[in-house]
């Protein structure tokens, strides 16, 4: 019961409390880059959050099994980023196997979840936070997808409506994405200091 | 401009230009938002950072435009990405050494500049087509017009936030510190309103 508490805390707290984007920053490029439309945003973010949850708990073997036991902790950021682009490597080409309209879609976006820095951040976080199970490695991983999943989705819902809204010229675009990204954290801080 | 002979005088300096106005990686290619909205807390940091993210790019930019003949095309980005990853580890341990308590506060984003979109985007656009001064010029433009943007960014978040910039009280003091500016949606609304800035600026000169 204890476990699957901590479990449960931990999981609520990366999708909500500890966004990776509306918090730490992380992944902004794509958050600002694909979130014009809604189904582009969602398929992005599953594909993100499939990503993440495989390089997390790789990453997390990687280092408790490999790195530390052998004391290569200085080749850590180059062994992540190994896993990391092989494990989008896998993604593509099941994708474009299985899916071939959306792959179509993605076009260059999918190679450069590669460079996503929700996902390194991600993998960078559970090793600075010490987590020492596999299992909370994996859940952590899994939550941080569904998070920016969901950050990108309410971006994108927000500016498919403000496409019909009078913005002053010269904030359109980038500019008034980057203001409504404000305001958006500003509305999820309430939620700061829920869960520890 | 990437055509251009190495020989034809000017370039150098137009490259460097390029970086800091006309070419800038933030307020004009809006690469690199990350590091650029998260250590933009305090003027130190973000200094610190766009220090750090000057020598990777030198370095990186060096051996890519060394290594560009042998490059084969799909294995280009992975090469990259991998040369970049040794040079942040070397930033990183660097920092660790001698400049413990910043390391700290930096945590992640250092390492985050692997995935640090400028540095990849100058290789791929820079370094693997042209020679090594024009590669090392482009480096030095680019960063300094990084770590230029980060310092403005940070030093109208620390000024708004605290009234005071490299500890020294600047603000009158009746000044009501803004705590919001410290925090993420500061990061956000700042370089939102200072784009829209920029717009305006460019427009005009045209």
């Amino acid at each position: 019961m204890d476990t699957l508490n901590i479990l449960l805390m931990g999981f609520i707290s990366i999708v909500i409390v500890n966004n990776l984007v509306l918090t730490k920053f992380l992944g902004i490029c794509p958050y600002l880059g694909v979130s014009g439309r809604i189904d582009m945003a969602f398929g992005m973010g599953l594909a993100v959050t499939f990503v993440v949850t495989l390089s997390g708990t790789l990453t997390w073997l990687l280092d408790h099994l490999i790195l530390i036991p052998m004391n290569l902790e200085v080749t850590r950021y180059v062994c992540f980023i190994l896993v990391i682009a092989g494990a989008v490597q896998l993604v593509e080409m099941y994708i474009r196997k299985f899916f071939p309209t959306l792959y179509e879609s993605f076009g260059i976006f999918l190679p450069l979840i590669t460079t996503n820095c929700a996902i390194l951040g991600l993998c960078l976080f559970i090793n600075l936070w010490g987590i020492n199970n596999l299992l909370e490695a994996a859940v952590l991983s899994f939550g941080a997808g569904i998070g920016f999943t969901m950050a990108i989705c309410i971006m994108a819902g927000i500016r498919e409506n403000l496409n019909l809204a009078d913005v002053p010229k010269c904030l359109r675009g980038a500019p008034i994405t980057l203001i409504t990204a404000g305001l958006l954290t500003l509305a999820f801080m309430g939620f700061a200091g829920m869960i520890k | 401009m990437a055509n251009k002979s190495p020989s034809q005088p000017g370039i150098y300096k137009q490259t460097l230009l390029a970086g800091l106005w006309r070419e800038n990686p933030v307020f004009r290619l809006l690469l690199g938002m990350c590091p650029t909205l998260a250590v933009t807390a305090a003027v130190k940091p973000a200094l610190t950072m766009g220090l750090c993210v000057i020598f990777v790019l030198l370095c990186s930019n060096i051996v890519v435009c060394l290594i560009r003949n042998l490059l084969k095309p799909h294995l280009r980005i992975l090469m990259f990405t991998l040369t970049i990853a040794t040079f942040v580890t070397i930033a990183d341990l660097f920092l660790k050494a001698f400049a413990a308590r910043m390391s700290e506060t930096l945590g992640p984003y250092v390492p985050l500049i692997i995935v640090n979109c400028i540095i990849i985007c100058r290789a791929e656009a820079c370094a693997s087509k042209n020679g090594l001064f024009v590669s090392i010029v482009d480096a030095l433009g680019m960063g300094l017009g990084f770590t230029l943007t980060l310092c403005i960014l940070a030093g109208i978040r620390e000024v708004l936030a605290t009234g005071r910039i490299f500890e020294v009280a600047i603000m009158p003091d009746a000044f009501v510190p803004w705590a919001a500016m410290s925090m993420p949606v500061g990061a956000f609304i700042t370089l939102g309103l200072l784009l829209g800035l920029v717009n305006i600026i460019s427009k005009k000169k045209n």
